[in-house]
């Protein structure tokens, strides 16, 4: 499925781009952009409105007359999208006076105790707030002890009263906050379904009660058809004043978060994109999620999540060498390490634009990595820095102690060569925006068949990425297959001896 | 006191029980598990479910897909002559429905779609369009064994896996108890050791069923716990030995190995087992559920859904087409949030909910 809607984005894109836009296959085009927002869980009735704007906007004077129509035509298609999501708001509002009142609600296994932990870390560390957590979820056995556990975890108190009912256990929460001094209290509502009586009336008392400066629904990204009535009835009852979607780190194109917002008006916040609690509430962005629905990888997210993590100047050094003809096996290495430590390969490769549909006809495997990252780490540093010494009877040693044939040894080297030939080509054939991306892709594509050239193309198309944070705690069994041989320190040993030739050149340059 | 849970309005004033439920939790904390068997017949007695007579089950699943039943009906009460306005407004429901592009293709442009069947003069009148799309409905839900596998000599062993906040755990309680009112015993494994509260979430539920159930420490590895609770198993011959597992996200590829180590340890330990390996699915998402099925069963081969939250609007038409594409048939439906709000999965009753 996921590999088919990305595939028909790039064969609309392929179609589109050959022809000229006409009235007549408009309506084609129109009918398969359609079927791919379906399959990305867009609501009906709201593809419906949206096309209508697409192909209204599509034949006005500026894609027909225009240079290039079919990237036009998309980029209409993109930008209408991006506009309908938006505009970017991530503002909250804080009382005047005493403290303010953010409410949770959303159906059940939504995400809502989570995130209502990840947003009260955000506030404490980024926007210097004092924030206390509410346990008003009664429902769900043992949702007030893991929220309890959430807060210990970052130091945020927990409000909680046992044999009250929700509504009552809020107004007295904020009673709590003015004695604890905290300024803003986030209440935590049991999931309900939208067309539970009872208990939509029951949050509608919360609300009244403590009338919250923020309300905001909680929604899954992988809702499908549904996210319309229930984002419905919640903004109706409650009138929302904004929308987090979660678990927007899985694979699911996110159509919902277009019906959600065609449907309330509401802005999304907050996207959240994993399990742990820091660094995984990240601000909404319209066009990276356009993108996303549309299958062109959402490339923004992840130059963030880089930009969050690497150091700046690191990144921009890797960036530069990537261009240039001094990329060697250990930055090659520094550089698996590090998508490896992002999670699954295939995951992000098919974040990269127009790369999506083809991952898995690529035979990508994660423990091709390991492999690698064995072979060059059996490898001196020399040879590393220098990969065209290694004859033959080095290479044999390499294998032997990466545990792998020779021939996998040889494997690795040329498809090194490639890939920075093939770095070569992508820097020069890079166009403009993500369309020019596409292109430039595209017409790469026939080199693009080892694992390393993709690789490759992932840190061109984005900018180097670190770990996006795999979870601590919760790894799982060993990768299988990763022979420890070679050791981890060679590269650190090899970064020290640089780092002090660096350092004696200073020092001559100071005494200067 | 157990009494209290049920009925929507009493729900409200029940008292959180993890509040003054220090001690139980505490001593559940022992990396032994085996809480003893002490008597699950004894707690039995006090469950609630015996209160609500066992209504017509099917009664439960036609309400929860009432929703969609009017929304199909209105289109046929009214006399309409069968054009392609009409057959828009019946592919409109269908996507509703979640059924997918792929699933609504079929059953409209298919060579046994509607449309071919109108061009053949198969059908003729809007009337029968109904009818024309139960049979084929019916037709692509491949007719599996959706009963529940039961091992030769116990204990039966149950893995039940899934995303983050599908409802594995609440199922997992409502299947133990239909097992023991069945008259089976059973025993719980709270292997997911990575959420916070989970294991006493599970706990609170053993404690209500009156089942026992085995925990590890926090943070300790989950196949570690479902080892101990295949140990358990077989030391006190219990009939069903249910594994909760922690949520993933089915693209997270090391939680994805966990979950084949949990069931590594399992088949291990009890040859043959897991004898099901359910998936529980959120009758809310979308065409992501395809996704999800695909991957899990790739790591784990599933033997079947559970398809929770269909209480709600939602209508899980996907499960159609994972039950085409993956032959992975539902099992078990969720209907609501009580412990009964459980019941087999029935093909035709699901297609005959959905049309009639």
């Amino acid at each position: 499925m996921f590999e088919a809607i990305t595939r028909r984005f790039t064969d609309i894109i392929g179609n589109i781009t050959r022809k000229k836009i006409t009235e007549g296959n408009i309506k084609e085009t129109l009918r398969e952009i359609r079927v791919a927002l379906l399959e990305a869980d867009v609501a009906f009735e709201v593809i419906k409105d949206f096309l209508a704007k697409v192909e209204a906007e599509a034949l006005g004077d500026r894609v027909l007359k225009g240079v290039n129509p079919g990237q036009q035509f998309i980029s209409v298609v993109y930008e209408e999208m991006a506009k309908l999501m938006g505009p970017v708001d991530t503002s909250l509002h804080y009382a005047q006076q005493g403290p303010t009142v953010i409410l949770m609600a959303g159906l059940q296994g939504s995400g809502k105790t989570t995130t209502c932990g990840k947003l009260a870390l955000l506030l404490k560390t980024e926007q210097k707030r004092r924030p206390l957590l509410v346990a008003a979820d009664v429902q769900r056995p043992a949702a007030v002890e893991q929220l309890k556990k959430l807060g210990e975890q970052i130091g945020v108190p927990v409000f909680s009263e046992s044999g009250v009912k929700p509504p009552q256990i809020c107004l007295h929460s904020l009673d709590f906050a003015k004695r604890q001094g905290c300024d803003t209290v986030i209440l935590d509502s049991a999931g309900r379904l939208h067309i539970d009586e009872a208990m939509m009336a029951e949050v509608k008392e919360v609300a009244a009660l403590t009338t919250p400066q923020e309300i905001f629904l909680v929604c899954d990204a992988m809702t499908g058809q549904d996210a319309v009535k229930s984002a419905k009835q919640f903004n109706e009852q409650l009138s929302l004043t904004g929308v987090i979607l979660t678990k927007l780190d899985g694979d699911a194109r996110g159509g919902a978060a277009l019906s959600v917002k065609a449907i309330t008006g509401k802005p999304i916040k907050f996207v959240g994109v994993g399990e742990k609690l820091e660094n995984t509430l990240k601000p909404f962005r319209p066009d990276g999620m356009a993108q996303r629905i549309l299958g062109f990888g959402d490339v923004l997210q992840l130059v963030d999540d880089a930009r969050k993590v690497v150091n700046a100047e690191e990144a921009t050094q890797l960036q530069e060498k990537l261009l240039s003809a001094t990329f060697n096996l250990n930055d090659f290495l520094k550089h698996i390490s590090a998508v490896k430590k992002m999670g699954s390969m295939k995951d992000l490769l098919k974040m990269v634009p127009g790369l999506g549909a083809h991952v898995d006809d690529m035979g990508v495997e994660d423990k091709e990595l390991s492999q690698i990252e064995a072979i060059i780490q059996s490898m001196t540093p020399k040879e590393r820095e220098r990969p065209e010494i290694l004859n033959t009877s080095r290479r044999d040693r390499i294998a032997r102690g990466a545990q792998v044939a020779r021939t996998e040894v040889d494997g690795l080297l040329k498809q090194f060569q490639m890939m920075k030939k093939f770095m070569d080509e992508f820097s020069r054939a890079g166009g403009k925006g993500p369309l020019g991306k596409i292109k430039a892709l595209a017409s790469a594509k026939k080199q693009m068949s080892d694992i390393t050239g993709m690789m490759h193309k992932m840190v061109e198309a984005t900018g180097p990425q670190q770990q996006k944070g795999t979870q601590k705690g919760r790894g799982g069994p060993q990768q299988p297959g990763n022979p420890k041989t070679g050791s981890a320190s060679g590269l650190s040993k090899d970064e020290i001896r640089k780092r002090r030739k660096a350092e004696r050149q200073n020092k001559k340059k100071n005494r200067r | 006191m157990f009494r209290k849970w049920f009925g929507k309005k009493e729900n409200l004033e029940e008292p959180q029980p993890p509040a003054q439920g220090d001690e139980p939790l505490s001593t559940k904390a022992s990396p032994k598990a085996a809480e003893g068997p002490q008597g699950p017949e004894a707690q039995a007695m006090e469950a609630p479910d015996s209160e609500e007579p066992k209504k017509a089950r099917w009664s439960l699943f036609g309400r929860a897909l009432e929703k969609t039943r009017k929304g199909l009906k209105s289109l046929f009460t009214f006399r309409r002559t069968l054009d392609e306005a009409f057959v828009e407004e019946i592919e409109a429901e269908l996507f509703g429905a979640d059924f997918g592009p792929e699933t609504v293709r079929a059953l409209l442009d298919g060579p046994n779609g509607i449309r071919q069947a109108w061009k053949d003069k198969t059908i003729t009148e809007a009337e029968e369009v109904r009818e024309f799309l139960k049979r084929n409905l019916k037709a692509m839900l491949t007719r599996r064994e959706v009963k529940l596998a039961q091992a030769a000599t116990p204990p039966t062993v149950i893995l039940v896996a899934g995303v983050n906040g599908t409802g594995k755990t609440t199922s997992i309680a409502k299947l133990a108890r239909r097992l023991r009112d069945d008259g089976k015993s059973v025993v719980l494994a709270a292997a997911d050791t990575f959420r916070a509260a989970a294991v006493e979430q599970l706990t609170i539920w053993s404690q209500r069923l009156g089942v026992d159930i085995v925990t590890g420490k926090p943070q300790a590895d989950p196949a570690s716990v479902a080892y101990q609770g295949a140990e358990t198993a077989l030391a006190t011959g219990v009939d069903y030995l249910i594994v909760d597992t922690a949520g993933r996200l089915h693209t997270q590829v090391n939680l994805m190995r966990e979950l084949r180590k949990i069931r590594d340890v399992l088949s291990k330990k009890i040859p043959g087992s897991p004898h099901e390996c359910l998936l529980v699915l959120d009758a809310t998402t979308g065409q992501n559920a395809l996704n999800q099925a695909k991957l899990f069963q790739a790591e784990v081969e599933l033997s079947g859904i559970i398809l929770a939250k269909l209480d709600g609007t939602a209508k899980g038409g996907i499960v159609v087409a994972i039950n085409n594409q993956l032959d992975i048939p539902v099992k078990m439906i969720g209907v609501g949030e009580k412990l009964e709000d459980m019941e087999p999965f029935d093909v035709d009753k699901f297609v005959d909910a959905v049309f009639e």
